[in-house]
């Protein structure tokens, strides 16, 4: 078996403020496959996010450590070998869309050709290249957030990192993003870790869900999504699906706050 | 792009304000030193204008060269102190307390300082653009949230990238700002350090003589002319900035 390409061994992290010292997480050891789609849900605070952003290395851990793509998280970072979508598009305002999307290629020094090539492909990809020369502004919210999946995807990598990307989203564009994020995830053989809080999007996404504790965040549980692939958006009506929502709700149950507002309503009735 | 019918009200305005002038003079039968008639004024502006040319081109160029000094200078500074975010801490209280101080009541000191010619004028224009220009461009180049410094450092990015291309394009309005509202400063520095002393052909030696003669017309034609080029400026100013921020196009936030 192939060694895992993100993986982290007993990894904690405390943030030290004038208010006292906060422990995000503690002891968080986690190993994924290449290809494979793993979500990380849990509570609002329970360091989910702190989690995404050590194996970016945005974040140090305070202990433990991380291995990416086969080296240490900082080296994975300077060889640009993951793309990051965060909760906000974080669009460049003064950019057009093609040159937001061109930003990746700038930053690592490729050639010209590829710089105008990869974006229109890009674009195509996610069905945004009638609006290549608009500006951010001009754009719905699911459309930058489109964008930004196309910024990620600039230099090939193998891996994508996000960060609750679709929660500012309504939840018919939500479930739209998410079918083509499985279909831009399948095309471009990347691994995803994938942050949420969305029970039913976790579930419909991934190849395994992670639930994690209140604070200090830690792994409690690890569901395998043994859902046909590639998924389909009829799946969300399927009693296996239910199921799966079920169990990771009934694993988030110490916080009842997340699993009332992850799931709806039709399917909070025994 | 903004059509004419666009400018149609204030056009209304500006009539209707002169006539109301003229109207008011007339009414009042209003003593032509006290207050001359607008067409008065128009009329001294016809008889005095080669003089007028001479005396704003002298001031206008005293107040474009300390804005270029000032504001250039401004924003050289905010660049070489954002680098520090501790020299930043350490400046920035004391920068925001000069642009508070009156530094037009510098200007008599500035004429024993750099003598009463162009040199005591763009002195103070300088000091007067600088302040404002450095704390905005700091608070520009300061101001890059952390999400979009997160996608630098996830993209590796140098120091140099950062600044070239997230923490400078981010500072643009802000810088702009204070571009504007320096070309008024630079304006006003100019013709009131005059009034302290200066050359007989400059616009503020000219208003105060004038005025101090009781030759009122001539005064309020050198009023318009200041007017006049203190609008230009601006205007010049406002279609630099539009040329530079491309993507606030109509419809965006200003």
């Amino acid at each position: 078996m192939s060694p895992p390409i993100i993986e982290a061994i007993g990894v904690g992290r405390t943030f030290r403020s004038r208010a006292g010292a906060t422990e995000a997480l503690r002891d968080v050891s986690l190993s994924i496959e290449a290809r494979e789609f793993v979500s990380i849900i849990g509570p609002s605070g329970c360091g989910k996010s702190t989690l995404l952003r050590i194996v970016g290395d945005l974040v140090e851990p305070s202990t433990g450590t991380v291995r990416v793509n086969g080296k240490a998280a900082r080296q994975a970072r300077l060889d640009r070998d993951y793309g990051i979508i965060f909760q906000t598009p974080v669009l460049y305002d003064w950019r057009t869309v093609t040159e937001n999307v061109r930003l990746p290629l700038e930053l690592a020094g490729r050639p010209h050709a590829e710089r105008e090539a990869r974006p229109r492909t890009l674009l195509r990809l996610v069905g945004l290249e009638a609006f290549a020369e608009h500006y951010p502004w001009q754009l719905s919210g699911g459309m930058q957030q489109r964008v930004a999946i196309a910024r990620a995807l600039a230099l090939h990598p193998p891996i994508l990192l996000m960060d609750e990307p679709f929660g500012a989203l309504d939840e018919m564009t939500r479930e739209r993003l998410n079918l083509e994020l499985l279909q831009v995830s399948d095309e471009t053989a990347a691994t995803v870790l994938f942050v949420t809080h969305s029970i039913a999007e976790a579930v419909f996404l991934s190849s395994r869900v992670m639930v994690m504790s209140p604070r200090p965040g830690h792994i409690e549980r690890v569901v395998t999504i043994d859902l046909p692939r590639p998924r389909a958006d009829g799946m969300r009506a399927a009693t296996r699906f239910f199921e799966l929502v079920t169990t990771v709700r009934e694993s988030l149950h110490e916080d009842p706050a997340l699993a009332r507002d992850a799931a709806p309503p039709d399917m909070r009735r025994p | 792009m903004s059509s004419l019918r666009q400018y149609l009200p204030a056009a209304i305005v500006l009539a209707a304000g002169l006539a109301l002038w003229e109207a008011v003079v007339y009414a009042f039968s209003i003593q032509f030193y006290l207050l001359p008639a607008p067409h008065v004024i128009v009329r001294s502006l016809g008889e005095t204008y080669p003089v007028l040319v001479e005396a704003g081109l002298y001031t206008l160029t005293e107040a474009l060269a300390g804005y270029a000094l000032g504001c250039g200078g401004g924003i050289l500074a905010a660049m070489a102190a954002s680098r520090s975010p501790a020299f930043t801490d350490l400046v920035l209280p004391y920068a925001i307390a000069s642009a508070s101080v009156p530094i037009i009541a510098l200007a008599p000191l500035a004429i024993v300082w750099f003598g009463v010619e162009q040199g005591s004028k763009i002195a103070i224009v300088t000091l007067m653009t600088f302040f404002p220009t450095f704390i905005s461009a700091l608070r520009g180049l300061s101001s890059v949230t952390p999400p979009a410094l997160e996608l630098m450092r996830s993209c590796a990015a140098t120091e140099r990238q950062v600044f070239v291309k997230l923490r400078l394009p981010h500072s643009l309005p802000f810088v702009f700002t204070a571009l504007r509202a320096c070309t008024t400063l630079a304006m006003i520095g100019a013709v009131v350090s005059e009034f302290f002393g200066g050359p007989v052909k400059s616009l503020g030696v000219y208003i105060k003589s004038t005025a101090s003669l009781f030759q009122t017309r001539q005064a309020w034609s050198a009023i318009l002319v200041t007017c006049a080029l203190g609008l230009l400026f601006y205007a010049a100013v406002a279609l630099l900035e539009r040329l530079c921020m491309p993507w606030r196009g109509e419809g965006g936030e200003t």
